[in-house]
């Protein structure tokens, strides 16, 4: 069997043995990598650095790959020294390891300008696993950091410490960010992004030296200008590693020299990556690489045919809340014709050239939706006179299933594994797949830089019969991301504010539907210690109040169970004649409702009825609706009032995804509807039962049963499981009955009644705590949030 | 009194109105929204051409605000619906400035026998006309150009029940 050693561990080795194992060549593969870590998605480390992504997540070949596939995997060891004549590798460890072929895809190393004192401490580069991991180390909120490199690599890296709270100086030293993607136009709009995000900018600035004695301080300009720093990063480009490629006497100019098959001037040695020069140009981005490793797995597994041509350059910066898009040639030279749009106030700026109708570069920043598309015209050299008319807008929406009923076969869907609709299609019907997992799993489609996710969803959608969104929809447009993982970004990066959310993952401005939501979110997440923006709310719940159709608003004042006192009733028939509501009425909830009510009459309303908020207006817990129970009734066996004063005093002035409603009955005859509320308690001979998701509104739906407990503590404390479980895993705005019915019963009951006790202390102690935050809404009658909360602004000049 | 030309009517203390929040002011009869957005203080009638909903209390995203009612979405820039491309009822808007922390809003007042308050229309550029009038009763100023506006399915809308002395005109 002959011996294949492979030097290098990273995307385009691994990617090309994983292609040379489909040839079902017997080899007998070693794998040398000098960095420590199984093969990742180097792509991803800005993921990583901005938290977006861990470690676990950004591994594409774990260890069983290479056992499986009878690999020697050799990590921490780097290969010095190869000779050519005898066929060996010789390793920094000494050993020598002899060759029939040999693969070099030894990669890149970061190209460290000549700057004087760049060897200090507090200086570091952005290229690896462990680059990556001494930054999050070194970042903390409030350093300053210099980042110098305007390109990709340096934006990821000023972006990602930023997001980690410090403060960023990006340094560039030409006059244009990524002018190597961009036109000038285009980085301006990129640079006002960017900026507006929190980093600051320093174009056509040349460093000249870092300064400080004995670590990184700052950095000089040439022009005797500085900037102080904590700390410094170096990202300004990289460098192929060629030094092996030297020593085995190959042909080597800026990279290691490959010819169309990805063959050196060694018949044995043959090399891929970023570490090569084809025709001219070294490749730094993914899609290139993983081309050639098809043609070179091809060559060296004795099906020498297809030939590697070039790669269209393409690139797209994935950092949160910037997208830049730029693929081909995009200069102005005479015979391009020059489409562009822009829109500064949304940052939007788009940019076509096109020879002979026919796309031949693009420039996206700020909307990239499109990218695909282009990215297709690009590469099928399609005439677009067809298409000349609508060229820069989006396509109709997109009814994935039947727009992909369009393509062919062979488009490829996923770029950097080079996956073709046919081989998703069919691996969808042949495996039954059903989730995008699986999907990836089993055909790399969209585990490389994932923008060809939404397609595969797509593919799955029309192709697998029962196909399961694991990810839940996105919140909405403003801020892409389900709302489970928006929970998780609010805790893991400590967001304690709806703008701050929307700054870093959002456009910066939300909507009417997730500023709610998130109000929500943060309230839940931090129990309460979270920076309340009432701007972020619907008027309900900046004024405690329920606004009606002709603009004033309606007022329900808190009767736990429904219980009230001749004395109470005498207030609030006072207050309702004083400010002359224009209807006084029993709601269905056994509330009393004053209706009419102007705003700036809400908080003398409140003082004089002295009760606390009914939250009859808020998504949050509303009421409990009791029977008469034990206390009067001949067939009650459960005291329902008790019960439900004290449940609707546990909960009350806490918010909820969506409006909650209770009910607590003395006996199985229900007359306070307990099995169409949100929470009911159920009284028997003898016992409690506790039922969820029970509705009566826009739909009627029986409530489940959680459990049956003997005492009422035991039911009060169940309910309290559910409630902070609802609370916690429900997204906005979706009602019990549809959240018990989107997860089960069984699963409600395990994780809540019947979790293990460290998951119902867990939910019991962040109850505990929100409610110790909670307050009655009302009290800011006294102590608004701000002085015109409530009031009618009355213009200060006169007109006369 | 009697004075012609722009005057600016100072309204509040800017800091009354905290950032991506709307308040209503009232002036002229008129209920006007002023709010603080992204792009400054823009003012607007504060009234939702679909069922007169309080903008001033909708919430307020960039520039644009949602009718707290019904959800209809306006750019306070052109005063457009964004959402309902098919009404053709554009805000009305009113000009602003800030001086010394004030805010104040254009009117723009007519000579003539009777005292009157113009509302200067700032999308248009067509000023819509307030008579100003000691009693309840109100006369019509005959301006031809406020005519325009409500063939623009713009006019200012009647409020009687607000009566302190200015009662707004349709013309």
């Amino acid at each position: 069997m002959e011996r294949l050693v492979v030097v290098g561990n990273g995307m385009a080795g691994t990617a090309c043995v994983e292609q040379i194992l489909k040839h079902k060549a017997r080899f007998e593969i070693t794998i040398f990598g000098d960095e420590t870590q199984v093969n990742y998605n180097r792509i991803l480390l800005s993921s990583v650095l901005a938290g977006e992504k861990s470690e676990d997540e950004i591994v594409l070949n774990g260890l069983d790959w290479y056992r499986q596939n009878n690999i020697r995997l050799r990590l921490g060891v780097r290969i010095t020294d190869i000779d050519p004549v005898a066929k060996t590798v010789t390793g920094d460890d000494g050993m020598v390891t002899p060759f029939d072929k040999l693969l070099l895809a030894a990669g890149s190393s970061p190209l460290i300008p000549p700057i004087e004192g760049c060897k200090k401490p507090g200086v570091y580069v952005f290229r690896n696993l462990d680059d990556t991991r001494a930054l999050i180390d070194r970042s903390r909120v409030g350093a300053k950091a210099v980042v110098i490199g305007g390109g990709l690599l340096g934006l990821e890296a000023a972006r990602g410490l930023q997001v980690r709270g410090c403060e960023v100086t990006l340094v560039h030293l030409m006059d244009t960010l990524m002018e190597r993607q961009l036109d000038s136009r285009g980085g301006s709009y990129l640079k006002a992004k960017i900026e507006s995000l929190g980093v600051r900018v320093l174009l056509s600035h040349a460093t000249a030296a870092i300064t400080g004695e004995t670590h990184a301080q700052g950095v000089r300009f040439q022009d005797g200008s500085e900037v102080p720093a904590d700390f410094v990063v170096i990202a300004a480009g990289i460098r192929p590693n060629t030094e092996l490629g030297r020593k085995a006497g190959l042909t080597v100019k800026r990279g290691i020299v490959v010819n169309d098959f990805l063959e050196t001037s060694h018949p044995d040695i043959f090399a891929v990556g970023e570490c090569v020069e084809h025709n001219g140009i070294c490749y730094g981005l993914v899609a290139p690489l993983l081309e050639q490793g098809k043609v070179l797995a091809a060559t060296i597994t004795g099906n020498k045919g297809p030939r590697y041509e070039g790669t269209a350059p393409a690139a797209k910066l994935k950092i949160m809340g910037v997208e830049v898009f730029s693929a081909g040639d995009f200069a102005e030279t005479p015979g391009n014709d020059v489409i562009r749009y822009e829109d500064p106030a949304l940052g939007i700026y788009k940019k076509l050239t096109l020879r002979d109708n026919r796309l031949v570069g693009a420039i996206l920043v700020g909307e990239t939706a499109d990218s695909h598309r282009y990215m297709d015209w690009l590469q099928s050299k399609l005439d677009l006179a067809r298409h000349r008319r609508a060229l820069l807008f989006p396509e109709p929406a997109p009814d994935a299933g039947f727009d992909l009923a369009q393509v062919s076969d062979t488009k490829v869907i996923c770029g950097c594994h080079g996956v073709s609709k046919g081989e998703i299609v069919r691996a969808i019907r042949d495996r039954g797949l059903t989730t995008l997992s699986q999907l990836k799993e089993r055909t790399r489609a969209s585990t490389g830089c994932g923008t060809c996710t939404e397609l595969c969803q797509s593919l799955l959608r029309a192709v697998a019969p029962q196909f399961v969104d694991e990810e839940k929809h996105a919140l909405c447009k403003c801020v892409p991301l389900s709302e489970s993982q928006l929970r998780e970004i609010v805790r893991g990066q400590r967001l304690r504010s709806v703008q701050a959310v929307l700054d870093v993952y959002g456009n910066g401005i939300g909507c009417e539907i997730c500023k709610p939501a998130l109000s929500y979110m943060l309230d839940m997440v931090w129990c309460g210690e979270h920076q309340e923006d009432r701007s972020a709310r619907f008027i309900n719940d900046r004024v405690h109040a329920n606004i009606q159709k002709d603009g004033t608003f309606s007022v329900v004042p808190r009767i736990r169970g429904g219980v009230t006192s001749p004395e109470e009733l005498r207030r609030i028939a006072d207050v309702a004649e004083k400010y002359s509501v224009r209807m006084v009425k029993i709601t269905g909830s056994q509330r009393i409702d004053l209706l009419g009510v102007r705003k700036s009459d809400l908080p003398k309303i409140w003082a004089d009825l002295g009760m606390p908020s009914g939250q009859a207006y808020a998504k949050g817990v509303r009421m409990v609706k009791t029977c008469v129970g034990t206390d009067f009734c001949r067939f009650g066996v459960q005291d329902s009032i008790a019960a439900g004063v004290e449940l609707e005093r546990r909960f009350e002035n806490l918010f909820t995804p969506h409006k909650l409603k209770m009910g607590t009955v003395g006996c199985p005859r229900n007359c306070a509807e307990a099995t169409v509320k949100d929470i009911g308690l159920v009284g028997q001979e003898g016992s409690w039962q506790v039922v969820v998701g029970g509705a009566a509104g826009k739909k009627v739906r029986k409530a489940d049963l959680l459990v049956t407990v003997e005492s009422t503590e035991e039911a009060l404390q169940a309910a309290a499981l559910f409630f902070q479980y609802y609370r916690e895993n429900a997204n906005y705005l979706e009602r019990t009955y549809d959240f018990v019915e989107r997860l089960g019963i069984e699963r409600v009951r395990r994780e809540t009644v019947y979790a293990p006790i460290a998951v119902q202390q867990g939910l019991r102690a962040r109850l505990r705590k929100s409610k110790a935050l909670a307050r009655d809404a009302w009290l800011e009658g006294d102590m608004p949030v701000n002085p015109t909360q409530f009031v009618q602004i009355e213009p200060m000049g006169s007109l006369t | 009194m009697t004075t012609s030309g722009h005057t600016w009517l100072k309204v509040t203390p800017a800091d009354s109105i905290p950032p991506r929040e709307g308040r209503c002011v009232e002036i002229a009869g008129h209920q006007v929204a002023i709010f603080n957005t992204t792009d400054g203080l823009i003012a607007v009638e504060n009234r939702c051409p679909h069922r007169g909903g309080p903008l001033a209390d909708g919430i307020l995203n960039g520039t644009a605000v949602v009718c707290p009612l019904h959800a209809w979405k306006f750019d306070l820039r052109s005063g457009a619906c964004i959402n309902h491309p098919e009404a053709s009822a554009a805000l009305v808007r009113y000009p602003t400035r800030v001086e010394d922390g004030i805010v104040s809003i254009e009117l723009l007042q007519a000579t003539g026998s009777e005292e009157a308050v113009t509302l200067t229309c700032e999308h248009r550029d067509r000023p819509i006309r307030w008579v100003h009038r000691k009693s309840s009763s109100s006369t019509c100023s005959g301006d031809p150009v406020a005519e325009t506006s409500s063939l623009n399915s713009n006019p200012p809308r009647a409020d009687t029940s607000q009566g302190n002395g200015y009662v707004p005109q349709e013309l």
